[in-house]
């Protein structure tokens, strides 16, 4: 590495376009180097896990920075999971707090849930990256700093009256800093290219540094360079030598006390991925549509943050996936029902406000009893709320937001990766029981991701159609399964099977247009009854930790992480303490009642006012539920889980 | 096995009778579709009917093909999810001037834009019956109704205008009265390749009688009717003595014989003209110093959106490595452990 280092700056000092600063550094350093490299030995921590958290302008890269990173963390074994924080507006105000984009790592030899409450590392841009971060990260904290950004300009953008690197604010803190932005513009420069190129490179220099602070093999980021760039081969080399030149100088300078080694994680043999919660979705609805041996339609509207869904299968044309992206939401729905009727796995994919103008689809697919899968993706509300933020308040919604009797199934995803098992899940529920299936997920799932053992679809259950034979003469449209209720789907151009259906009430077995009063209270009750039976082909609900004791923490869907390690950590202290987290919601597995009889309190935790909990008193009323709540598009810290179910824990002691 | 019978008017037909009241045009159109599409050679499996809400929208449960009554407005992306999935369907959406264009406006000028492979039946009485007389979208301005006491004070759409407007390629006008009008028609949409829309001007005897009398009385049918067929002279009238010139920018009505006015002067319609510009003309004709223009009044050729998707997909398929879901899921950046 000191090889290269000198030749490289030896370069610089003689390139006929003197770069002073760059110039004055570099000879520093390669006297710096020559001298004391050899006898430097930087202590190296050895740690169960890290986080870091980039921060900076939405124009940055901080994004792919942070991805870059991530992979590179998953490709030497670490456990991960990350999540990105980005403003709603595409590139708000440079420099100021409300334009900062972030986005958090967190990885391990541990087992790793979540990306983490405060970080050990931040890289801030500008100060009002450091700003919008200072709460975030630990005591004594390494923060890297882009010294070419900290500038009377910038502190006033970020509403800084003093600076920040001298007022005393950040003492006990590892402050690095970094001349990111002149050391990357003169190399960029040495490539011919623009200063915009450099702006855009120096997230290289970033991670050159952290190749280092993490003593990790900068082939594997230079594999990354060379693959993210494959289509502007004539940029490669250009950010090759910028990830080199911020690990030289990581290298080089005395600023970094201790450099980190996070050994892998001991997972199970096999083959793993970093996956987005998003991502996963559009995969687990194309991996149940082959299982189904259906072809998958995805009728969407584009909406943050579940855009991705219809951007990830607009681009899976190979595995013949119909994606439709349509004039509107309710257009979205409507395509799709009318799709599943010509026996596509239809989807429609969406967040909050989306699921608001698709209730009068969602009843129309529960009147036809068509298979139909509605991904939302929550977000802040009521309205447009926080577009970019997560929130569990839609799931009144989801479980009554229609008019008439018109139950659904709902179900949630619980972690990045297991939006794959849940989409899969919920188009096998739709297709095997003819139902609308409303999949919950968020903001924090389907932006954050984590490490996923790649499963194979020869190993995912079969989903069967209730097809209809052509011609079969005992065909009748609503016909049901005795032991499921659910009719059968007979299509379009099949020989033989023609028949109506429609949003009007149907005659029982024969599906014809039926005002009569007990007609319709039979098929009320019918159509209930068959969401109620899906209890019986879905798993019993699981217990974390001991089937009895103290404090039950119930959670649902995309909470699971921050209550899966608070209670794991509390058991670990010797507490009685055992969590439940809900996927299945509608119907419920059949096993709560029994579970939640055998401890003393139940605390029912949730990123809304308490609608899960509400559920819960109306479905099950013979127990008292706590809660505890939280809306600040924000997920749960595990901290200010562990005090509240300390406190709970307490008061039984007592 | 069922391709070989010869399909016939009777296999359109439902066992009960249609419930729309006693004079509805809409029982003509529906007997008009029975005996279009025999003669279409189309399977009679493969036909689906799709409908949003109102009295036409009942219109799937009439006749004996598949069918989807759907919701208010939503018909046509009912209609283009079922097109999408299965090309191979042949789909026709019935709907009205309150159905398609207040509630679903949205979605029938996007289905009109896209030109998915659709027929669109559209009934246009001019009055919202289901609910019992309130004004629609093309009640005239002025108009006296339930909910508009003291006359309407909006503009009302013409259909053929929003149609070329959203980019329409196929529009055509047919009076419900005129059986063999509406089965010509029916037929030339059923063979033009692209979203066709047949604005059907309907009468409604109890909430709008004679909303169209004007127009389609045996008395003044002839002369207020111009049935404009492709490639013939646009003449009129009860010996065809009247016709269209082109006088300026605008049309003018002639007598043939009469001030010099030869037969090969009255202009010759052409639909397949991608300039929409003499369509926009002939659809804003009115009374009383024009005739309405009836038939096809624009025919033309565009790439049909399910073809192009489908093209796609065979493109992405011989291209692409990725061939099934776990090809998928082990691509790109994976670690073994």
């Amino acid at each position: 590495m000191l090889s290269i280092n000198v030749i490289y700056i030896i370069n610089d000092l003689f390139s006929s376009n003197s770069h002073g600063l760059f110039a004055y550094i570099s000879l520093t350093l390669l006297i710096k180097s020559a001298a004391e490299i050899m006898k430097k030995r930087v202590k190296v921590i050895e740690r169960d896990d890290v986080v870091v958290k980039f921060a900076g302008d939405s124009g940055d890269g901080i994004q792919l920075t942070g991805a870059q990173f991530s992979d590179t963390s998953a490709f030497i074994g670490n456990d991960l999971a990350t999540f990105p924080d980005y403003p709603a507006e595409i590139r708000a105000p440079q420099g100021t707090v409300a334009g900062v984009s972030g986005f958090q790592v967190h990885i391990g030899h541990k087992e790793v849930s979540t990306p983490g409450d405060l970080a050990d590392v931040l890289v801030a841009m500008n100060p009002a990256a450091l700003k919008a971060n200072m709460k975030w990260i630990k005591p004594g904290a390494t923060i890297i700093v882009d010294i070419d950004n900290f500038d009377s300009r910038h502190y006033k953008l970020a509403d800084y009256i003093e600076d920040p690197l001298e007022d005393g604010s950040l003492e006990g803190y590892n402050v690095v800093k970094a001349p990111i932005t002149d050391m990357t513009r003169d190399v960029i420069k040495k490539f011919g290219l623009s200063s915009k190129i450099a702006e855009k490179t120096k997230n290289q220099f970033v991670a050159g540094i952290l190749f280092w602070l993490f003593n990790r093999d900068l082939s594997i980021g230079e594999d990354f360079l060379r693959d993210r760039f494959k289509s502007k081969p004539e940029l490669i080399d250009a950010n090759l030598e910028v990830l080199h030149a911020g690990y030289n100088y990581a290298e080089t300078i005395e600023a970094i006390e201790a450099t980190y080694q996070v050994k892998p994680a001991e997972k199970g043999a096999g083959l793993y991925r970093n996956i987005s919660g998003n991502v996963a979705v559009a995969w687990g609805l194309l991996a149940a549509a082959e299982k189904a041996g259906r072809k998958l339609f995805l009728g969407s509207y584009p909406i943050t943050p579940a855009s991705e869904i219809l951007q990830e299968l607009a681009k899976m044309k190979n595995l013949g996936a119909v994606v439709f992206q349509a004039e509107d939401e309710i257009a979205g729905i409507c395509s799709a029902i009318g799709a599943s009727f010509a026996g596509c796995l239809g989807v429609s994919s969406t967040s909050g406000p989306g699921l608001s103008l698709k209730s009068e689809g969602l009843g129309l697919a529960v009147i036809t009893e068509l298979p139909l899968v509605v991904v939302d993706v929550q977000r802040g509300g009521p309205s447009t709320g926080l577009p970019t933020k997560t929130e569990q308040s839609d799931l009144f919604q989801a479980l009554y937001g229609r008019h008439g009797e018109s139950q659904v199934v709902v179900i949630a995803s619980s972690s990045p990766a297991n939006c794959f098992d849940f989409a899969f899940e919920a188009s096998r529920i739709a297709i095997e029981h003819m139902t609308p299936v409303i999949l919950l997920s968020d903001g924090y799932l389907a932006n954050g991701s984590e490490l996923w053992h790649i499963p194979q679809v020869k190993d995912l259950p079969d989903i069967k159609a209730p097809l209809v034979q052509d011609n079969d003469p005992e065909y009748q449209p609503y016909k049901r399964n005795p032991e499921t209720l659910a009719r059968s789907w007979a299509l379009p151009g099949q020989p033989g099977l023609r028949h109506h259906i429609g949003g009007l009430e149907k005659a029982d077995l024969t599906g014809e247009i039926s005002y009569d009063p007990y007609n319709h209270e039979k098929m009320t009750h019918m159509r209930n009854e068959k969401i109620a039976r899906v209890a019986k082909y879905i798993p019993l609900q699981e217990v974390i930790g001991p089937d009895k004791g103290d404090l039950l923490v119930v959670g649902w869907g995309g909470t699971f992480g921050a209550l899966y390690t608070a209670v794991v950590e509390m058991q670990e202290e010797g507490k009685s303490i055992s969590l439940v987290q809900f996927n299945y919601i509608n119907p419920m597995p059949v096993n709560v009642q029994e579970i939640f009889g055998k401890f003393k309190k139940i605390i029912v935790c949730e990123l809304n006012l308490g609608q899960f909990a509400s559920y819960l008193r109306s479905q099950l009323p013979g127990f008292s539920y706590l809660q505890f709540n939280k809306v600040q598009g924000l997920p749960f810290l595990i901290s200010e889980l562990k005090q509240q179910f300390s406190e709970v824990l307490n008061n039984i002691e007592k | 096995m069922e391709n070989n019978c010869v399909v016939t008017v009777q296999d359109f037909k439902m066992d009960k009778a249609a419930r729309w009241c006693p004079g509805c045009g809409g029982h003509a159109v529906l007997a008009a579709i029975q005996r279009a599409l025999p003669e279409t050679g189309i399977d009679k499996e493969k036909v689906v009917f799709v409908s949003g809400i109102g009295c036409s929208s009942r219109f799937p449960y009439y006749i004996n093909t598949y069918g989807f009554h759907g919701l208010h407005g939503r018909g046509p992306a009912i209609a283009s999810g079922i097109k999408l999935a299965n090309p191979d369907l042949s789909v026709w959406l019935v709907t009205g001037d309150g159905d398609s264009m207040a509630i679903g406006g949205n979605h029938f000028i996007h289905l009109l834009r896209r030109n998915l492979d659709i027929k669109i039946l559209l009934f246009n009485n001019k009055i919202y019956g289901l609910t019992k007389g309130q004004y629609s979208p093309t009640t005239p301005k002025g108009s006296v109704t339930k909910s508009s006491p003291d006359g309407t004070i909006e503009d009302p759409f013409l259909p053929g205008e929003l149609a070329m407007g959203a980019q329409g390629n196929f529009f055509a006008r047919v009076v419900d009265n005129d059986l063999e009008m509406m089965k010509e028609v029916f037929m030339q949409a059923a063979r033009h390749k692209g979203t066709a829309l047949i604005e059907v001007l309907q009468n409604c005897v109890i909430f709008n009688d004679d909303i169209h009398a004007e127009i389609t009385s045996k008395e003044l049918r002839d002369e207020h009717q111009l049935y404009l067929k492709h490639g013939e002279p646009m003449r009129f009238g009860k010996n065809k003595e009247f016709g269209l010139i082109q006088d300026g920018t605008r049309f003018k009505v002639v007598k043939v014989g009469e001030n010099g006015v030869r037969p090969e002067d009255i202009l010759v319609h052409n639909a397949l003209d991608h300039d929409d510009t003499k369509d926009y003309m002939l659809v804003r004709m009115s009374l009383p110093n024009y005739p309405i223009a009836m038939g096809v009044i624009r025919s033309c050729e565009s790439g049909v959106y399910e073809d192009l998707m489908y093209k796609q997909f065979s493109i992405s398929k011989a291209k692409s490595r990725i061939k099934t879901v776990d090809d998928l899921l082990t691509s790109g950046n994976t670690f073994s452990i």
